[in-house]
């Protein structure tokens, strides 16, 4: 009888923790962190092998003072921010332009299916040949690689619209804008915003091969630095900051399903 | 039974729909003709798949005919507006009741004003007022076969096409969605014709009721309904109402032969 009360705490106290989502992630970080630490000092490796979790702190905060980070970090958020606008407008104009006609999408598949069988790390160094080691190349390289979920997903997200609704648009004498507006933007949205989620964690993927290819600034670049002065403690600074910014592209639209889809029932619960 | 034209609000002569595919050409409507006169409310029944929608549709003008005319002569310079129900509610389920009902006024560039009222006014109507901000995927089937009315109603329509509105809703909700119909058609005056596979809701709610046969549909029964209004359930059991339905079930059993 004593022990009811002790074991009611413990899953109220194991209930709160797996319901407070930032104090888990928290956890899992710091818990990363430390296997991380204890293999570096079991192992005992040398620090261009692996560096130890203070050793990659000490380089970021080296790295952020001098401005170095700051430089190649926003030249890569440069070029994936272009790289989304291009890529994501192309895209969805194209894939509105293929869910009118049927036969040009007949026409068009095989290349687009082709194209995407083609590894972007194998197109790159071609791009940046024809386009030069600039930022153009770059910005293409990263169009590519988000053209292609982003089309599909506008393409089948558009082609699924209910036939039953179209016909609601037809009955109330509603023009194509007004069918786009109404009816096939807010039905394609969210199967369009699944590929949007796609194409930006991609986009990070996409810059970061071009700079690989060739390039004077980019995080790529930066690990290309480092991996040549087996500075590895660098190339970790990099490799973190890119996981972070895929990360936040992803959130981002995540953040964005969630406000523009909040009509869908089963988000509420989430 | 003569009127004059500007007394009919609508009228289809010779009607002919066929739709074409690969596999050759399908006769749907087969020189169908009948007019209503303004304000009537008329019922079609026929067997399942026979064309009764296809000849809603033709009337709503989303199908090109392939012969005959449909006319509305009382309408403003020959034409009217007519509003499409359908057996499903078929609403946007990103909007709330409200913006649902708001569609049509929308899509018509009304001043936002207006647009707000009338909603209102159409909400009060169907009578779901609390629910406004409610999603279609939180309305009851009756519920939301009402908005389906209401977005239809918003519009002002001369002419109200209904495609079995009530098919999907079970039967008690079905003969108190009669009931709701026609208290609003009473309240505001409307032609309206109405797709129905249910002989005794035909005859409940209807002027008259028009039998189509089965494809290409024909039609072979006009019979005019002379029960009084306002209808109320007892009529259900009047010789008058029985003998209708058994003149109607008649017609139905003898044009199924071929089936559809």
């Amino acid at each position: 009888m004593n022990e009811t009360p002790f074991s009611a705490i413990k899953i109220g106290f194991w209930q709160r923790l797996s319901r407070n989502r930032l104090l888990l992630l928290l956890l899992s970080l710091l818990l990363f962190l430390l296997i991380w630490q204890v293999l570096v000092i079991v192992l005992n490796l040398p620090g261009f092998i692996l560096p130890s979790p203070a050793e990659v702190g000490k380089k970021f905060i080296d790295v952020f003072r001098t401005g170095l980070l700051w430089r190649h970090f926003s030249a890569t958020l440069g070029e994936i921010l272009l790289g989304l606008l291009f890529g994501i407008s192309a895209a969805t104009l194209l894939g509105y332009a293929l869910s009118k006609s049927p036969l040009a999408e007949r026409l068009l598949s095989p290349f687009l299916v082709g194209s995407q069988s083609i590894p972007m790390a194998a197109v790159a160094p071609l791009l940046v040949i024809w386009f030069g080691p600039g930022l153009l190349s770059k910005v293409l390289i990263c169009s590519l690689t988000v053209f292609f979920p982003v089309l599909v997903n506008t393409l089948v997200g558009l082609r699924d619209v209910s036939p039953d609704l179209r016909e609601v648009m037809r009955s109330l004498r509603a023009t194509p804008a007004q069918t786009l507006r109404h009816l096939e933007i807010p039905a394609a949205l969210p199967v369009f915003l699944g590929g949007l989620r796609v194409g930006a964690s991609l986009s990070v993927i996409g810059a970061i091969v071009g700079e690989l290819v060739a390039s004077d600034r980019g995080l790529g670049f930066l690990i290309n630095v480092g991996r040549g002065q087996y500075d590895t403690a660098l190339v970790f600074v990099a490799v973190i900051c890119l996981v972070v910014l895929a990360a936040s592209l992803y959130g981002l639209v995540l953040l964005l399903e969630n406000k523009v889809l909040s009509w869908q029932t089963w988000r509420k619960e989430v | 039974m003569t009127l004059s034209p500007s007394e009919i609000a609508l009228q289809v002569s010779d009607l002919e729909v066929s739709f074409v595919d690969s596999d050759g050409s399908l006769e749907v409507l087969d020189k169908i003709s009948f007019s209503i006169a303004r304000n009537a409310f008329v019922c079609i029944v026929g067997p399942s798949g026979g064309g009764k929608s296809t000849l809603l549709r033709a009337v709503a003008g989303l199908i090109q005919p392939k012969g005959g005319k449909v006319l509305f002569p009382g309408g403003s310079e020959g034409k009217a507006l007519t509003g499409l129900v359908f057996q499903k509610p078929n609403l946007l389920p990103w909007r709330t009741l409200r913006d649902n009902i708001s569609l049509p006024l929308e899509i018509d560039h009304r001043p936002d004003a207006e647009i707000s009222s009338l909603t209102q006014e159409m909400i009060h109507l169907v009578g779901l007022e609390g629910f406004e901000k409610a999603y279609p995927h939180d309305l009851s089937g009756g519920m939301a076969q009402r908005v389906a009315i209401a977005r239809c109603l918003v519009q002002d329509p001369e002419i109200l096409l209904l495609d079995e509105p009530f098919g999907q809703l079970d039967a008690l909700t079905r003969e108190r969605m009669g009931d709701e119909l026609l208290r609003i058609w009473n309240e505001r005056r409307k032609t309206v014709l109405m797709v129905t596979h249910s002989i005794s809701e035909a005859i409940f709610l209807a002027d008259r009721v028009l039998v189509l046969t089965c494809r290409p549909a024909r039609l072979i029964m006009d019979l005019p309904i002379t029960l009084p209004r306002p209808r109320t359930d007892a009529m259900r059991y009047l010789p008058e109402f029985i003998e209708a339905a058994r003149l109607l079930h008649e017609q139905l059993k003898g044009s199924n032969l071929p089936v559809c």
